[in-house]
Parts: structure tokens; C-alpha cells; sequence
């Protein structure tokens, strides 16, 4: 899928610091290496299998299916993952690959937490000293997350800069790179950045789209008919398409967050919404205004609260190979509420967002069609939120 | 060639860095004036970007002035073609990708050559992405600026080979800021550039003292200074440029 410097078609490249660049070309010949090696890859499956609980189940939602009358639905339960979420296959990972090349500290940043604590989990796991960047107003938004990196022996240092959210927490861990590169790797959370980072974070995620192409054609003897997931910087969802792309008649459907509407400022929907630009490293669409200069976004979900999106998405929407929708705050409570009640599953609110784009297309579907939803995390992390949302003060 | 080639003719060259629109555009136009005439060689100016990954603290904070002050990329040529009625030093812009590449790199580029702008600096170019930029810098006669950092190593000769105007060497790891001391092998980094082309060099981040200004160009060809001049903007506003005429002209003593 990619060709030299990372293209996806005419998005990804390398758009960083020449301080960096011998860093990143390290890690990609690191990578290319790895990747192909047995050793490594016997130890990532032992990690996937033994300590991040993989495979995780395809679970069909029987209640959910019926309530809605149309096409069968799956859940694939990501947010059963050691951590509670998709975050710890990219994280075991990238954190094996640099313990390979010599790493000794991994960087990290994050938005709701999910990412740090996954970081700061393969850290403590395999004795690496950690710090996690993540934007003051998430450090406050997100309290029991910073807590928890803690506890697993992380430094969580609050970014104050920008909009203090998700991207000047990106912005500030690129920054900390620059400064400390020989014994640091900087363990991006998201299918974005420069070169090799997109690719990387895609290939440890697609495991994902692996067994979800294993487990349904045991089930039903055949491939779905969708595959939804929510799209922040898309990570979950790459990584439940990747092993889709060629088989064109599963629709691939990525949910933006549409925060008050993507008619309004107050949007993370980077495809429905932004522009083809540079920046973190990359050519993709981001939010931004006539001078370039990148948007203050928002969402209810720290998760999706980033106003650019990986270049593979970018080129998938290009080529017209998946869908990217919107789905609002409000759609995304009401499915954060609605499978709570009907299956007894809590979805993170970013999963929320695929869940909600499900229960509106399920119903025009025909029975014999079946949907898979990427449950791409748990939503303990966000019921003090939530009910706020709904008025109850309640705090963790 | 361009006009960046007389910066390097008057001795050792000094560099300062001023924030457009920090705190707003006529502040701007007094500063580079006062730079000028105090015997700055070059003057980089910067076109505010919302997330400046490659700044400190210090330069990030005179974006975030600049844009909140309401500057646009526009009102910038606009200052340059006004600073062009009397200033002759060559002027370079330093921005980020995204700020050309939304304007559109050949209206850019080109208003560049037509408001009287000798040079490019993108940070967040490397010499893996210049393709983008350099064939429209030199069909319109702007140097794009490359950059060498301290852990460029094996991709010094690569980089100076075609490198057009100057070359900017990074001092150190990290990102713009004082420093208190700067400890990268920079003559061997400068000897490899020499090697390889006759394009000056002139060494920038973490520079604020003349002592240091003096160690940096008597390494290389100048010294460029970014955050101390910023720093001055923050302390004083719109009486800045007094005081940033009597520090350039410190400077440039320290090092001609």
C-alpha cells in the first residue's frame, strides 16, 4: 500500500525535523527487520495471546440484532484487551521493536488515557522508563487515567501549550524526541505521524481485521457485509479494514466525530470537515482555517478530539474504498446508553461513535446481512462524563 | 544568485529572528528596521503557525501572540513589500509547511520573488520532502534554506550538496531556546559542509549571549539568534525595537 517515504496515494510522507530523521529511518530499518522475524514475532504472539488476552471474541449481539430488525450484528470486543481497550497491540508492539533496537525509555502521548496507560503498561511490563504527554485539560477530563499511569510507574507531564488536548500532547512528545532520541522511542498512538509510524501502527493493529476474517468465516461461512469503527486518528479502525481492502463487497465504514455537528465549529470530523494540509509529520486532511493554521477542535470523546486523520484514511476516502460518516455527541451518548442496556456491554464513548452509525444503518439492512462493529474500547473510563453529560454530578 | 550572499560579505554574519506580528505588524516593521540599521546581516522573519513543533517555549508563546493579535499570511507580504520602500538587508521567512503549502506553494513561493523575500525556511522540510518546494524556490529565485542537525551525520554531504543560500546548522538536540551551553562537535560538522559546498553556514539554536555568538561564527560563517530577540518582544511590546537595535548591535560587534 505504500510506495517510497510512506505515500498512501499522495498522503503520509516524512514532514519532520531533519533532527529526527535518522531516527525514523532507524526505526524503519528496525521494522523492516523485525517484522520478517520469526523470534520477534513468536515473542509478539506470546505477548498478544498470554498477556493482552488475545484473540479477543466476536460476539454476536442476539438483543441488539432483533431490537433493531435489520442485519445481524458483531461485536468484535477489543475492550476486553488487557488495559480495556485496542491500544495495547500497537503499544506491545512498537515497545518489543524498541527494546530490540536498544531503547531503554518510550515516549508516549495521549487524549482520553487510553494510549498512555497502554504505554505505561508495556513499560512496566518489560522495565522501561516511560513519560506520557497528555494535554492539561485531558490530565483534568481523564483524572483516574493519569492516576493509573502512574501507579504503573509512569511520569504523566500535563501539556499546557495550544488547546492543552490531544494534539499538543503529539506536539510535545515530537518536541521531547527531538531533544532525546539515542535511548528514547517515541511510541505514537495512532496510525499518523511521519513515516514509518502509520504503517507500523497499522500492521500491529491489523490483527484485528485477521481474526475478525477468521472468526466470521467460522461463524457464518462468509465474509460481513460492513465493517464500522470509529476514526480519531484510526488506528482501531485501520486496523479492523486492513485485511477488508481487497475484498471489495465489505463496505468499510469509518465514524468521525461530529462533536455538536459538523456544521458548527465545535467538530473533530476531519474528513467531512477539513482540508488536505501538512502537518505532525504527514500530508492528510486536517481542521484548519484559510492561513493553514491548524483548528481548535472538539468532541465529547478525548479519544477522537484530534483535528487530523492518518494518510491511509485519507487515501481510502480518495480512492472510495471506505466511508467516512459523522456521528455527534449526542448519537454517540445515546449508543454509549443504548448497548449498555440492550447487551450489558458499556462501549468507550469513541467506540460509541461506530455504534451509533450501526443502530441507524442496521435497520434498512436485510436480515441476512451482517454488520461487524469494532468495539474498539470499554467505557468504565467514561461514566462520570457521561452522566455529567446527562446532568448528574457524579465524579470518579 | 541571490541577495543572501552579501549577508556573508561583511565579516561574520548575525542573524535575528523576529515573530511577524508579535505584538502586532508595525511593532514588526520597527524591529526589523532597528535590526537593520544596527548592522543585522540577514533577517529571518516568522510567519506564525499554530503548533510550532519545532519551537521552545519562548518563540511558541510569540506565535500564539501574533495569532491571537489577528495577523494573517496576506497583511505579512503586505510588511515586506512596505519594509522593501527602504530596507536592502536580505530577509528570509521561517515557517511551517502547512502555512505555504494552504497558500499554495507557487502563489507563495512566487509572492515571495515579487514582495522581495531572498529565502525559505521550513523546519518541518527535510531534505526527503524538498521535492515539494525546492524546483518552485528556484524557478522563482528563492533559497530554500536547508537545515543540518547534530544528528545528521552521514547525511551532512548529502544535504550541503544541494543546498542553496545558506545552510542552517541546528547547535543542539531539541528544540529553539537559550541554552546555557552548547556541547555538539559543530567544527566537525562544519568541516563536512565545507567539504562539500562553498554555500556559507551560519549556526542557530540556543545562542543569546555574545560570548556564545562569537564561539558560533568563529566556527562557522554566523550566528543566529531567535528566542532572546523573541524574549525582548515579550518584556517589552511595542518598545521592543530600541531595545532589540542596542542587542543586535551588541552582538554584531561581538562577533564582526
Amino acid at each position: 500500500m505504500t510506495n517510497k517515504n510512506g505515500r498512501f496515494g499522495i498522503h503520509g510522507g516524512q514532514y519532520i525535523p531533519e533532527t529526527l530523521m535518522n531516527a525514523v529511518i532507524e526505526l524503519e530499518e528496525a521494522y523492516n527487520y523485525y517484522k520478517n522475524d520469526p523470534g520477534f514475532n513468536r515473542e509478539l504472539s506470546a505477548l498478544f495471546n498470554d498477556y493482552a488476552g488475545r484473540p479477543s471474541r466476536l460476539y454476536y449481539a442476539k438483543k441488539m440484532t432483533e431490537d433493531l430488525g435489520g442485519a445481524k450484528i458483531y461485536l468484535k470486543r477489543e475492550d476486553l484487551n488487557h488495559t480495556g481497550a485496542h491500544k495495547i497491540n500497537n503499544v506491545l508492539g512498537q515497545a518489543l521493536l524498541a527494546q530490540k533496537m536498544g531503547k531503554t525509555r518510550l515516549i508516549a502521548e495521549t487524549g482520553a488515557g487510553q494510549h498512555g496507560v497502554a504505554t505505561a503498561t508495556a513499560a512496566a511490563l518489560m522495565g522501561m522508563e516511560c513519560v506520557v504527554f497528555m494535554g492539561e485539560e485531558d490530565t483534568k477530563r481523564q483524572a483516574l487515567n493519569v492516576y493509573r499511569m502512574r501507579l504503573l510507574g509512569s511520569e504523566v507531564i500535563p501539556v499546557k501549550s495550544g488547546t492543552a488536548t490531544l494534539k499538543d500532547a503529539v506536539s510535545e512528545a515530537m518536541r521531547e524526541w527531538t531533544s532525546r532520541i539515542a535511548d528514547t522511542h517515541y511510541c505514537l498512538g495512532s496510525v499518523m505521524g511521519p513515516h514509518p509510524f502509520p504503517t507500523i501502527v497499522r500492521d500491529f493493529q491489523a490483527v484485528i481485521s485477521k481474526e475478525i476474517k477468521e472468526q466470521m468465516l467460522e461463524k457464518e461461512g462468509r465474509l460481513p457485509d460492513a465493517v464500522i469503527a470509529c476514526v480519531g486518528g484510526g488506528s482501531n479502525a485501520i486496523g479492523s479494514f486492513y485485511h477488508f481492502i481487497g475484498d471489495k463487497d465489505v463496505r468499510l465504514i469509518g465514524c468521525e466525530a461530529a462533536g455538536r455537528g459538523i456544521d458548527t465549529f465545535e467538530t473533530a470530523a476531519t474528513i467531512n470537515t477539513g482540508r488536505l494540509g501538512i502537518f505532525h509529520g504527514m500530508k492528510s486532511y486536517f481542521c484548519q482555517d484559510e492561513d493553514g493554521q491548524i483548528a481548535p477542535v472538539y468532541s465529547i470523546s478525548a479519544g477522537l478530539d484530534y483535528p487530523g486523520v492518518g494518510p491511509e484514511h485519507a487515501h481510502l476516502h480518495d480512492i472510495g474504498r471506505a466511508e467516512y460518516v459523522a456521528v455527534t455527541d449526542e448519537e454517540a451518548v445515546q449508543a454509549f446508553e443504548y448497548l449498555s442496556k440492550t447487551e450489558g456491554v458499556i462501549p468507550a464513548i469513541e467506540s460509541s461513535h461506530a455504534v451509533a452509525h450501526a443502530m441507524k444503518i442496521a435497520p434498512a439492512m436485510r436480515k441476512d446481512q451482517i454488520i461487524v462493529i469494532n468495539l474498539s474500547g470499554r467505557g468504565d473510563k467514561d461514566c462520570a462524563a457521561i452522566a455529567r453529560y446527562r446532568g448528574e454530578d457524579i465524579y470518579e | 544568485m541571490s541577495k543572501i550572499k552579501n549577508a556573508f560579505q561583511n565579516g561574520k554574519a548575525f542573524i535575528p529572528f523576529i515573530t511577524c506580528g508579535d505584538p502586532d505588524l508595525a511593532t514588526t516593521a520597527a524591529a526589523v528596521r532597528a535590526a537593520a540599521k544596527n548592522g543585522a546581516d540577514l533577517i529571518e522573519l516568522g510567519i506564525p503557525f499554530s503548533d510550532p513543533t519545532a519551537e521552545g517555549p519562548v518563540i511558541q508563546a510569540a506565535n500564539i501572540r501574533a495569532l491571537s493579535g489577528g495577523v494573517k499570511t496576506d497583511k505579512i507580504f503586505d510588511l515586506v513589500r512596505e519594509l522593501r520602500t527602504d530596507v536592502t538587508v536580505p530577509m528570509v521567512f521561517m515557517t511551517y509547511a502547512n502555512v505555504v503549502f494552504s497558500y499554495g506553494a507557487e502563489r507563495f513561493i512566487s509572492t515571495c520573488a515579487e514582495a522581495g523575500i531572498d529565502g525559505l525556511i521550513l523546519p518541518d522540510i527535510p531534505y526527503e520532502e524538498k521535492d515539494e518546494f525546492l524546483p518552485l524556490c528556484r524557478q522563482y529565485g528563492v533559497d530554500l534554506i536547508s537545515l543540518i542537525a547534530p544528528t545528521s551525520e552521514n547525511r551532512i554531504g548529502m544535504i550541503a550538496k544541494e543546498a542553496d543560500g545558506f545552510i542552517y546548522i541546528v547547535s543542539s538536540l531539541g528544540v529553539t531556546g537559550v541554552r546555557s551551553e552548547i556541547n555538539t562537535d559543530l567544527g566537525s560538522i562544519v568541516n563536512i559542509i565545507r567539504q562539500n559546498t562553498d554555500v556559507p553556514c551560519a549556526i542557530g539554536f540556543g545562542i543569546s549571549t555574545p560570548e556564545q555568538a562569537k564561539k558560533m561564527a568563529d566556527l562557522s560563517d554566523g550566528a543566529i539568534v531567535g528566542s532572546a530577540i523573541i524574549k525582548l518582544l515579550a518584556k517589552y511590546g511595542k518598545d521592543a525595537p530600541k531595545h532589540i537595535g542596542a542587542y543586535v548591535k551588541e552582538m554584531k560587534d561581538a562577533i564582526r
